[in-house]
């Protein structure tokens, strides 16, 4: 049997389901958010986890030129070295008979003791190459999809300049390929990049490395320390070609994983708090102005004998019930969002499985913090309803102190029909309230642009990188430093408008102790078709003997203009340079360093050479180009700049903006919520004098008009206030957000603000629409026989 | 109720109510607040309608001040037909015909004595002064008051200029000294009746104080949802001598 007081609760929630279901769904959306970030984010964080720890991954690798296998025992015997293996591996070039693009790709050699293995497949279809055959091999998942190859299909590759068939037995997945992503390029590219294994000793044999390696791979002791790891190992290996060891921060499918997920990490701490905050805000003004129309009742109550803590508790509960529902709604909505974001991560990452994680710990604290918001807020009103003398409470509110506005006083004095003194005056006489409102209204548009700007943003990405700094069609990497005169040879191929000739080096730029891998990019000193911009997008000249970096690199490195970094070339030299840094420049993908290609090539002191083409093809002949160049020898490699745009939409963009959709989407749920509410409680609040105002012949248009204007002119506050609030949350995501893969840049467009506009003003037209029914229905006899 | 007599018919009737019911509800729960009234007033008559809670009498007003609808029979005002009246010419009617002063004033909170008159007189064509109409209820200082810094008698002689002030043919007031003690009920019902005399409105009050039938032309008592008596005052009782 339910006390009365119970079953009061149940009817008022009922009675006000439509308020009930608003609040509940600001809840929801906040709580949503949170769950949504935080299952995502711990579930790839965890898969990653299991992953690395049940496959062997690696931590520290080395790439070298070649190095006799003996070799290993003594890396074996360094200190803080737990396991290592040695590896062959090599580029390739394939030819799909149906795919009329060049694909790259890379083949490693798969060890044969299973047991003790490093980096172990997980065989996600048939089997490992037989170690006695040498057209055997095992593609990665991501390329296998791309193509749909199936097992027993055959590809032809080019390995070590010598074209051989190959047998797919199996398709597998390694924690070392969980990014694919082509050398030189910082996007993922499934169908243009293969990831291949094959049994060592046929691949040995392909490479004549018989009893020898090329790569090194390795995990450390615990407690040890990999930099000096890193240290032995460039010095063990320096006459062997090393490139440099480095560690798993600096792997690439690592790194960008690790980025990823960083972002990630970013997003379910910062979007859930901004949206628990601003719902967590709206339910408390909500709360309170739903607890602060029952002001009778709590004075009926108390004129009974029941004590401030029951009618508290009371309240207490209604409060809980709806915020109960909220959470619900949101800790499912959030759970199931959260799961397909993952999922939607999962293919792109290539996990072989998804390691589920429920937030259970932060679920409770969502919960509980909503609880005690929102006590909070029904706690305020139900405090200042109890102070009152019940006799007094019960007695309607005591017609509050209005008087004219300053804006009436000011300029519109005599101008003003009723109805919109009526405005003005509730506006100016609560200014808490009225303040609080427009607050509200510019949360829910702050939620909406801190929801959509992205997309923007991503679009300027995509412009700068795209239109103002790569205009090259296609780039050309070369197997090997060129004379320079390469140009012109490639210049007189058919279809081939205009060449630009680069060098690429890899290099370790050191400041103190900071360190980045990266490579110098020499320019051509009026280079047309690889540009720098500033801040600004305009192109920026690179000149002088100076080293021009990516903003991001430079703030990394923690040097500004006129500091000197020292360069370490990362070719097996082992040599090293300094240079200056001459100055900034703006790129929101990837990171990187700038000089002269005559000052590259004086600093590196040893010729006039190129390794890069940077050319402008005529569009209708582009494949016949990318064929010719692909059969050249010199010819490492062909990106083009179509499916590099292509690739950032298919990954990148994709789970970015969809992350970023999900949050708009419930940014307009929670903007709803507010607004709808709020023209509830003033219905509600206002619901007597609008009545008498229809009794004295105001027809319902005309009594809509005070409703709804109050309304406009909050929205006319708010939304502005909400853009100006939105662009500082973005400002405040974007920078916490920046990674070397890719910076967000801060834009605004009249798109965002259209769009957030467009969601507030449409959750208000939807709230408005029910007030203009409820208006009409308004029972005139029942609100005028009743006192306040 | 039949009034009967011939030398009314060529007065100037302003409403007449022929058998009108009201039930509120359904089947069993329905209760019966009108079991057939008959009752005509005419141009410039102040009649008080009489009776105990539940007699019908606000259902009546209602209906007469098209804020509600008789369930069956005629209730005309002039030429428009009330009981067929859709939502639109109820609203237009009230907006230019009627007056209304409520048991608890109903005045805008936010909006100055002067400023509830004009609310109510923006609607019509040719409305009084809004200092005129308060000036008639003894307010002419007051009109920068708000409500909040007025009496109870303060508020309400504010919300019959309010319901006069746009010159309607009928002035209809729900227990208007109700809320109010004897001696500012009595300033109120001066009001009314100066009102009523100086503007030749048609006023109805009704009241369950029996007290205040002696200021009225005729006082129609009802009860249990008919009309039990009517009876003629053969003159008007000035209100300063009434007391309760």
């Amino acid at each position: 049997m339910l006390a009365p007081l119970d079953r009061k609760l149940l009817r008022d929630i009922w009675h006000t389901r439509g308020q009930v279901l608003a609040i509940a769904l600001v809840i929801a959306g906040g709580v949503a958010v949170c769950i949504m970030s935080l299952v995502n984010y711990r579930t790839l964080d965890h898969t990653r986890e299991t992953y690395y720890r049940d496959h062997q991954f690696s931590e520290v690798f080395v790439d070298l030129v070649r190095a006799p296998e003996r070799l290993v025992d003594h890396v074996r015997d360094m200190e803080g070295v737990a396991r290592v293996q040695s590896r062959i591996q090599a580029p390739l070039k394939l030819r799909l008979a149906d795919f009329a693009e060049p694909v790259k790709g890379r083949v490693t050699s798969v060890p044969e003791n299973e047991r003790a293995q490093l980096d172990r497949l997980f065989m996600s279809r048939g089997r490992l190459p037989d170690t006695r055959r040498d057209d055997e091999v095992v593609v990665v998942g991501s390329f296998a999809d791309a193509h749909q190859l199936q097992l027993g299909d055959e590809l032809a590759a080019i390995i070590n300049g010598r074209w051989q068939r190959l047998r797919i037995v199996g398709v597998a997945e390694s924690p070392e390929s969980i990014y694919v992503i082509p050398p030189g390029s910082m996007l993922p590219d499934y169908s243009r990049f293969a990831v291949l294994w094959m049994a060592r000793e046929p691949l040995a044999a392909a490479l004549d490395m018989q009893g020898a390696f090329n790569g090194l791979h390795m995990t450390l002791e615990p407690g040890a320390s990999e930099p000096a790891v890193i240290d032995a190992l460039d010095r063990m290996l320096h006459d062997y070609g090393t490139t440099g060891a480095y560690g798993r921060a600096h792997h690439f499918s690592d790194r960008f994983l690790s980025d990823e997920l960083k972002q990630l990490s970013t997003m379910a701490v910062l979007f859930p708090a901004i949206f628990m905050t601003v719902a967590m805000f709206l339910i408390n003004v909500v709360v309170g102005r739903m607890v602060s129309t029952q002001r009778d009742v709590i004075a009926v109550l108390k004129a009974f004998g029941y004590s401030n803590i029951q009618v508290g508790l009371h309240f207490g509960k209604l409060v809980s019930l709806i915020v109960m529902l909220g959470l619900v709604i949101g800790v499912a909505l959030g759970l199931w969002l959260g799961q397909q974001m993952a999922i939607m991560y999962m293919d792109y990452f290539r996990f072989p499985v998804l390691q589920f994680v429920v937030p259970y710990d932060l679920t409770a604290v969502v919960l509980v913090i909503a609880l005690l918001v929102s006590w909070a807020g029904a706690w305020r009103a139900v405090s200042a309803a109890v102070r009152l003398p019940p006799a007094e409470a019960m007695r309607p509110e005591t017609p509050p102190e209005y008087r004219e506005t300053w804006l009436e006083r000011l300029a519109l004095r005599g101008r003003l029909k009723q109805p919109s003194r009526m405005i003005l005056r509730q506006l100016e006489r609560r200014p808490l309230r009225s303040f609080l409102s427009v607050l509200g209204i510019a949360l829910a548009t702050a939620i909406v642009v801190l929801g959509t700007f992205q997309f923007d943003s991503v679009a300027l990405m995509v412009h700068s990188q795209f239109e103002r700094i790569q205009q090259a069609d296609m780039t050309v990497t070369l197997e090997q430093d060129r004379h320079r005169s390469v140009v012109n040879e490639v210049a007189r191929m058919p279809g081939v408008r205009y060449v630009e000739a680069n060098r690429v080096l890899p290099v370790r730029l050191r400041s103190g102790h900071r360190e980045w891998r990266t490579a110098i990019t020499g320019l051509p000193d009026d280079s047309r078709l690889l540009r720098r911009v500033d801040t600004r997008l305009l192109p920026l000249p690179v000149e002088g003997e100076g080293l021009l970096l990516t903003e991001y690199l430079a703030s990394e490195l923690r040097v500004a203009p006129g500091d000197s970094l020292l360069v370490e070339w990362l070719d097996g030299s082992g040599d090293v340079a300094r240079v200056q840094v001459s100055g900034t420049s703006r790129e929101f993908l990837g990171v990187g360093a700038y000089m002269t290609l005559p000052a590259l090539n004086r600093l590196r002191g040893d010729g006039d050479r190129v390794n890069q083409l940077q050319l402008n093809v005529a569009p209708e002949q582009r494949l016949s180009v990318v064929r010719l160049l692909e059969e050249r020898p010199l010819v490492a490699g062909v990106s083009e700049r179509r499916t590099m745009l292509d690739a950032f939409y298919d990954t990148l963009g994709r789970t970015f903006l969809t992350f970023t959709f999900i949050n708009a989407l419930l940014g307009g749920v929670i903007a709803f919520g507010v607004i709808y509410n709020t023209v509830r409680i003033s219905l509600a609040e206002r619901g007597r004098e609008l009545a008498s105002l229809r009794v004295l012949g105001y027809r319902p248009g005309e009594v809509d008009h005070i409703l709804l204007g109050e309304l406009v002119l909050l929205m006319l506050l708010g939304i502005p206030l909400g853009w100006l609030i939105g662009k500082y949350l973005s400002l405040l995501l974007i920078t916490l957000m920046q990674t070397e893969l890719y910076r967000v840049p801060l834009v605004f467009s009249e798109r965002t603000l259209g769009l957030s506009a467009t969601v507030v003003v449409c959750s208000a037209l939807l709230s408005a629409l029910v007030a203009v029914v409820r208006v009409a229905r308004l029972d005139l006899v029942q609100v005028l026989k009743t006192r306040e | 109720m039949d009034n009967g007599d011939e030398r009314d018919d060529e007065r100037d009737i302003v409403f007449r109510a022929r058998g009108v019911t009201r039930v509120f509800g359904e089947g069993e729960l329905a209760v019966q607040a009108l079991r057939g009234v008959d009752m005509d007033l005419h141009a410039g008559e102040l009649v008080v309608l009489l009776g105990a809670s539940g007699s019908g009498k606000s259902t009546l007003l209602n209906i007469l001040g098209g804020l509600d609808t008789a369930s069956a029979g005629e209730v005309r005002y002039r030429d428009l037909d009330l009981s067929r009246a859709g939502e639109r010419q109820l609203t237009d009617y009230r907006r230019h015909h009627v007056g209304f002063v409520f048991q608890f004033y109903n005045l805008i909170a936010s909006l100055t004595a002067a400023e509830n008159v004009l609310v109510a007189t923006e609607l019509v064509a040719e409305p009084m002064p809004a200092r005129e109409a308060l000036a008639l209820v003894g307010l002419a200082e007051r009109g920068h008051s708000f409500p909040g810094q007025l009496s109870g008698g303060e508020q309400q002689r504010v919300a019959i200029a309010r319901a006069i002030a746009k010159r309607p043919a009928v002035l209809l007031c729900d227990e208007p000294t109700g809320a109010l003690d004897s001696h500012t009920g009595i300033k109120v019902l001066q009001a009314l009746a100066q009102v009523n005399e100086r503007l030749g409105t048609a006023t109805v009050i009704i009241t369950h104080n029996a007290s205040i039938a002696d200021m009225a032309d005729r006082v129609i008592t009802l009860s249990d949802g008919r009309v039990s008596e009517v009876r003629e005052n053969t003159s008007r009782a000035d209100p300063a001598s009434l007391s309760w």
